[in-house]
């Protein structure tokens, strides 16, 4: 028999037609729109409302943006080049952006801040992601006391004097180490004497045989996001210790302690932030000696810590109760004591769960820091108040805020998705 | 044990500032201030003309005016304040508690705020009176008329009861709209959702100035209230309230008998007036009476110039704010400033 | 070795406060006690010395001294003859107002924005994102003046509809005017009202009381009818046509009940300066309104977001096999399974919401932080005690509502047995 495909019946096709694009209907862009924006009634309706939407939006908030004016000096000369156009008028960022960013900081001495937040971002990098070099992590530990330097200004030395109180704690544990107790009680105390009482004698008589140092700044003509940025981070990084223990305190065995731990997180979630920094302006100084006086930022820092301890103690704690429960029956079996299974088992991981969580408590206190506004700190917004009072601003109010939203937004905006990533991860890891 | 950390580190931080503040805790306010190198005057957070920061940060304006001059009286240099800003709640309390040494802020000087509050006023800077402030679209030619009226209020200040008291004993009713800053109660007002807007009259002018159309708003003529406005310093130390008064006096002084920025230098070499020359420092010792140099008032003329000098540049009627110096003029023109003798 | 031996013989060293672990964790506590009692001693100590040193008293006196100023917006009768304590109770009941609207506003549009953002619809699963990014990353105090900026801006003066050509018309057959100061909605009148009773502090109109007795009844009633038709449902298959009862009991007594009241609405109408009669909410309430709502609602949205996702898929294919459509399946099968997992967040999100309520100062909308911890702090000077009203106030407003909702939470929680 010949090759079957050798016959020349005249209805079998022998070779393959070559393959049809679908129709357009079915493939590529309409495919794609059909089903996911046409796919019935109701969607149909959706879609066009949507669309609607991001028409109306564009169409009134483009022209603004498309004709806004970036050369004036006041608001005069912006309506003057205007000539009756409704459209924004960026000269008053151009104009104060310096001073939105730094508040009166002196100029001369912005590169202090800035270098400041690029070291910031350097310091938190090994803690916010595993694949930098660990060692970045001994950098990390000085950069306290480098930022404190940088900002505030004066002799390196007292900053330098200040680390070495950590060294001397550590020391003095080691020396102890046979005797726990003693030892845990002498790394805390040892070092608050040495601040109490040898911090400034020493670190005066190093600047004076030696004197290192930069202007000296006082925390009054900070401002800007500087300020929220400031105060963000420092009651972020010094909430967590105190949450760690808060978190601990409340699943403790021991009733009082729980209690008041309790108490305590309760109280400070139960009420505004606002009332607390009204405490830090208002009430502060009754409660401590009489003649105690120190700078409102601090005061506002430490009532901002203690704000944000309370949640922190919670996202703690839920770190705490997300691990299983064999990581704490295996740590009692190799006989590690409470704080060494703390220490060396259970804290590690439940930290590392809580990232997530601290980094989202973390964007709440970043835009909480706002209200400072209320008790006359001149953050992004009390400066906004501040610029509208000048005769040449007077009357501006969209850019204002537009711009304060926007640096905000690009801020808190990338660090929930940092935190979603790590979610992410996360979630891969526990499968 | 982890609560107690946190209360052993809270001691320790008040303990630490306990400390650095002990030095200087019991000293007259002079004394911590000389120390410090550095005067802590509270303003507002920005109202046009009286205290705002400019675009390089300086502040300016007519409390500011006020503050530099002391500073200049007691540290010899103008530039040595640290401007703290309050806000209409945050400044009884700043200055009670000493974080700032005064407060030079619009602030009224009342029975209560000098008795119950236990401050020390050191005169008054400007004399002002509530006024009222509307668009003459309204028709509207005197505060009889705002019956039903929407007015848009500073809150936290005197104007909220002194505007409760107007309305009530001229049996009218009106809808307050509250407002906590300069700045957004103009937009408010600006966008007509509130009919009138009420405050010290300075303010007003001060606000009426900075619109794109100020033919178009009226401010009423009737004025509600007293509302002297004055620097003042907390109870206790007499010495620091005299000299804050004095660097007052000596600034109204220095107008009355035409010492000036300009001429000061010359007038201090000793002229033939002996007031002016114990004034300037160049016969007697009034300055050390109170813990300065004889040339204390010279230096505080010098910061600023004199009251009048500092009116027109701040505030006057060459400004964009134009206020007419009216009951603020000297004594001797038909207003109401008057310093004591220099003697 | 010689300590259990000790032990043994029923004798007790010191040094077993510290190394004995059934008597450590005593020691722990007295000493905590102990520090914690110091601290709060000397904490106290500090304040009365320098309340003495400033010469200022610590009592609650001022709540009774006439407050001296207006409030606008005040749910029970104040006038600036009241005392402080009222005009305290005046904030309270604003905030709690707000909040409550607030909370209910938040999670409407939380819902919908989490589950359109699960939806098929690109660009509206994309708007949605948007909305809650938006939202989320921005503080809410620029929210709030923001919104109540546009809210000012973006509306017409009461002067616009004044003269011959107005720019603006009130809207629904000049029934509502939208201002710049607020809305003007027709208020409700009664030609024969029944009074109010002094309760003394408040007084209630017996009117509002009535219908809300009347109102409350006819729910109760059609929850009855409904029960009832679902009990005859199970028993024969067949679902009695209750509509038109549920109607009739839901309506008729209320309609009776206002007809005898005299029942009439009051229009608002333009007259001197602003519209006198109807009622109005005032532009304060509504930016603080829709700005905690619309804020709250983002983070409401990702909670259902998460919740809905955390259903698995096997639960929406089985509704989907039983034939349910998918609204149904979202209603019947998801949501209520979701709730579980969204309830304990909401919770904090109307804490927060409470809390946000404080802001209400950047406004001028007159909450208590407004009233008690503004003015009358002003005006008294005294910090102190109004601080200390106030956290506690707040503090027992959070504690009654997360008790109230962990109520709830545990009445849905998967009974586990």
């Amino acid at each position: 028999m010949a090759n079957p495909s050798k016959n020349n019946i005249a209805y079998v096709r022998t070779t393959m037609l070559t393959e049809q694009a679908p129709p357009i209907t079915a493939a590529g862009p309409v495919l794609w729109i059909r089903t996911n924006l046409f796919s019935g009634p109701f969607n149909t309706i959706a879609t066009l409302v949507g669309l609607y939407c991001v028409y109306w939006l564009v169409g009134h908030i483009g022209p603004w943006f498309l004709y806004s004016v970036w050369n004036a000096n006041s608001l005069a000369e912006c309506r003057e080049i205007l000539n009756g156009v409704n459209a924004a008028c960026f000269g008053v960022i151009k104009d104060r952006w310096h001073q939105l960013l730094f508040g009166f900081y002196p100029p001369e001495a912005y590169w202090r801040p800035t270098l400041a937040f690029v070291l910031m971002i350097v310091a938190m990098a090994p803690i916010l992601f595993e694949s930098v070099p660990r060692k970045v992590l001994w950098f990390s530990a000085i950069f306290p006391a480098l930022a404190f330097w940088l900002l505030w200004g004066g002799t390196i030395w007292f900053s330098v004097v200040g680390m070495l109180g950590f060294g001397i704690g550590y020391a003095v544990y080691r020396a102890l180490v046979k005797n726990m107790l003693l030892a845990t009680i002498a790394a805390v105390l040892v070092p608050i004497l040495f601040w109490l009482f040898l911090l400034g004698p020493i670190s005066g008589a190093l600047s004076e045989a030696l004197p290192i140092g930069i202007r000296k700044i006082d925390s009054d003509e900070f401002g800007g996001f500087m300020i929220s940025i400031i105060i963000g981070v420092t009651g972020i990084a010094l909430s967590l210790p105190i949450g760690v223990l808060l978190a601990l305190g409340r699943k403790s065995d021991l009733l009082l302690v729980k209690w008041i731990c309790v108490g305590f997180i309760e109280f400070i979630r139960g009420v505004p932030l606002i009332t607390l920094l009204f405490t830090a302006s208002l009430l502060l100084n009754y409660f401590l000696p009489p003649g105690t006086n120190f700078d409102i930022v601090l005061r506002v820092v430490i009532m901002v810590t203690l704000f944000a301890a309370a949640y922190m103690a919670e996202v703690i704690r839920g770190g705490l109760a997300a691990l299983p429960q064999g990581q704490y029956e295996a740590a009692d079996a190799l006989g590690l004591d409470y704080w060494k299974a703390h220490r060396l088992i259970i804290m590690p991981q439940a930290l590392k769960i809580s990232i997530p969580g601290i980094v989202n408590t973390f964007i709440g206190l970043f835009k909480d820091t706002t209200l400072v506004v209320f008790i006359g700190i001149l953050d992004p917004i009390g400066l906004s108040n501040a610029i509208r009072a000048d005769s040449n601003w007077n009357g501006i109010y969209w850019e204002l805020f537009g711009f304060i939203a926007l640096c905000f937004f690009i801020f808190c905006f990338s660090m929930s998705r940092y935190s979603q990533y790590l979610e992410n991860k996360l979630k891969t890891d526990h499968r | 044990m982890k609560a107690t950390l946190f209360v052993g580190t809270l001691a320790a931080a008040a303990a630490v500032a306990g400390m650095a503040s002990a030095a200087s805790h019991g000293a007259s306010v002079l004394d911590q201030i000389k120390a410090r190198g550095e005067l802590n005057c509270g303003v507002s957070t920005g109202v046009n003309g009286f205290s705002a920061p400019d675009s390089a940060g300086e502040w300016q304006g007519f409390d500011v005016a006020v503050c530099r001059a002391v500073a200049a009286a007691v540290l010899g240099d103008p530039k040595k304040v640290k401007f703290v800003t309050t806000t209409g709640q945050t400044r009884f309390t700043a200055l009670a508690s000493g974080e700032i040494d005064m407060l030079a802020r619009n602030t009224t000087w009342t029975f209560s705020r000098d008795v119950d509050l236990k401050f020390t006023f050191a005169g008054v800077n400007y004399y002002d009176g509530q006024g009222f402030m509307v668009n003459k679209a309204l028709g509207v030619s005197s505060a009889k008329e705002l019956d039903g009226a929407t007015v848009c209020i500073q809150t936290g200040t005197t104007t909220e009861l002194n505007l409760a008291d107007y309305f009530k004993s001229n049996n009218m009713s009106y809808e307050p709209v509250p407002i906590e800053t300069n700045a957004e109660a103009q937009q408010q007002y600006l966008a007509g959702a509130c009919d009138v807007y009420t405050t010290d009259a300075s303010g007003l002018a001060a606000t009426r100035a900075t619109f794109a159309d100020p033919e178009n708003h009226i401010v009423l003529p009737e004025i509600i209230s007293k509302e002297p406005l004055g620097p003042l310093v907390a109870h206790g130390d007499d010495q620091w309230a005299d000299i804050v008064r004095w660097t007052m006096n000596a600034l109204v002084a220095a107008e009355e008998m035409g010492v000036t920025s300009a001429n000061i230098e010359e007038l201090s070499k000793g002229t033939n007036n002996p007031e002016m020359n114990r004034l300037l420092g160049t016969e007697g010792d009034l300055g050390a009476m109170f813990g300065l140099d004889a040339a204390w008032a010279k230096r505080a003329i010098m910061a600023g110039g004199n009251y009048g000098e500092i009116f027109a540049t701040n505030i006057g009627e060459s400004t964009p704010i134009g206020l007419a110096r009216g009951l603020n003029s000297q004594w001797t023109q038909g207003g109401l400033m008057y310093a004591p003798p220099f003697r | 070795m010689a300590t259990t031996s000790e032990n043994q013989a029923g004798s007790f060293r010191l040094g077993m406060l510290i190394y004995d672990t059934r008597y450590r964790s005593m020691t722990i506590q007295v000493v905590f006690m102990f520090l914690f009692m110091a601290g709060a001693v000397w904490l106290i100590d500090n304040t009365i010395t320098n309340l003495s040193a400033l010469g200022k008293d610590f009592n609650f006196g001022f709540l009774d001294v006439r407050a001296g100023y207006d409030i606008n917006q005040r749910l029970i009768e104040y006038t600036n003859d009241s005392s402080h304590g009222r005009a305290w109770a005046v904030g309270l009941l604003n905030t709690l107002l707000l909040a409550l609207f607030s909370c209910v506003t938040a999670t409407v549009i939380g819902v919908i924005a989490g589950v359109l953002r699960l939806s098929k619809n690109w660009i509206i699963s994309q708007l949605m994102n948007l909305y809650v990014e938006m939202f989320r990353n921005v503080p809410v105090l620029l929210w709030i003046v923001i919104i109540f900026a546009v809210l000012t801006e973006a509306t017409p003066a009461p002067n616009a509809f004044r003269g011959e050509n107005p720019t603006a018309s009130m809207l629904f057959f000049d029934t509502v005017a939208i201002t710049n100061r607020g809305v003007y909605v027709p208020g409700p009148l009664f030609t024969q009202s029944l009074g109010a009773i002094n309760l003394g502090v408040i007084s209630v109109s017996i009117n509002f009381l009535l219908i809300s007795a009347v109102v409350i009844g006819s729910i109760y009633a059609n929850i009855r009818l409904r029960r009832h038709a679902s009990a005859v449902q199970e028993a024969t298959g067949d679902r009695p046509v209750t509509w038109w009862k549920s109607l009739l009991i839901l309506f008729a007594p209320l309609i009776a009940v206002l007809a005898a009241l005299g029942f009439h609405l009051d229009y608002p109408t333009l007259q001197g300066f602003n519209f006198q009669g109807g009622s109005y909410m005032r532009n304060s309430f509504t930016a603080m309104w829709l700005a905690l709502s619309v804020y709250t609602g983002a983070f409401i949205a990702e909670n259902v977001r998460a919740g809905i996702l955390a259903i698995s898929k096997g639960q929406t294919e089985a509704a989907f096999a039983l034939g349910l459509r998918p609204n149904r399946t979202m209603n019947l099968v998801i949501l209520p399974q979701a709730l579980r997992v969204i309830i304990p967040p909401l919770i904090s999100q109307y804490l927060n919401i409470t809390k946000n309520t404080s802001l209400g100062i950047a406004v001028g909308y007159m909450d208590m932080r407004s009233t008690l911890g503004g003015i009358t702090l002003n005006q008294t000077g005294r910090e102190l005690e109004c601080m200390l009203l106030l956290m506690v106030t707040y503090l027992t407003a959070s504690l009654i509502i997360s008790g109230a909702m962990n109520v709830y939470n545990n009445s849905v929680k998967l009974k586990e047995r």
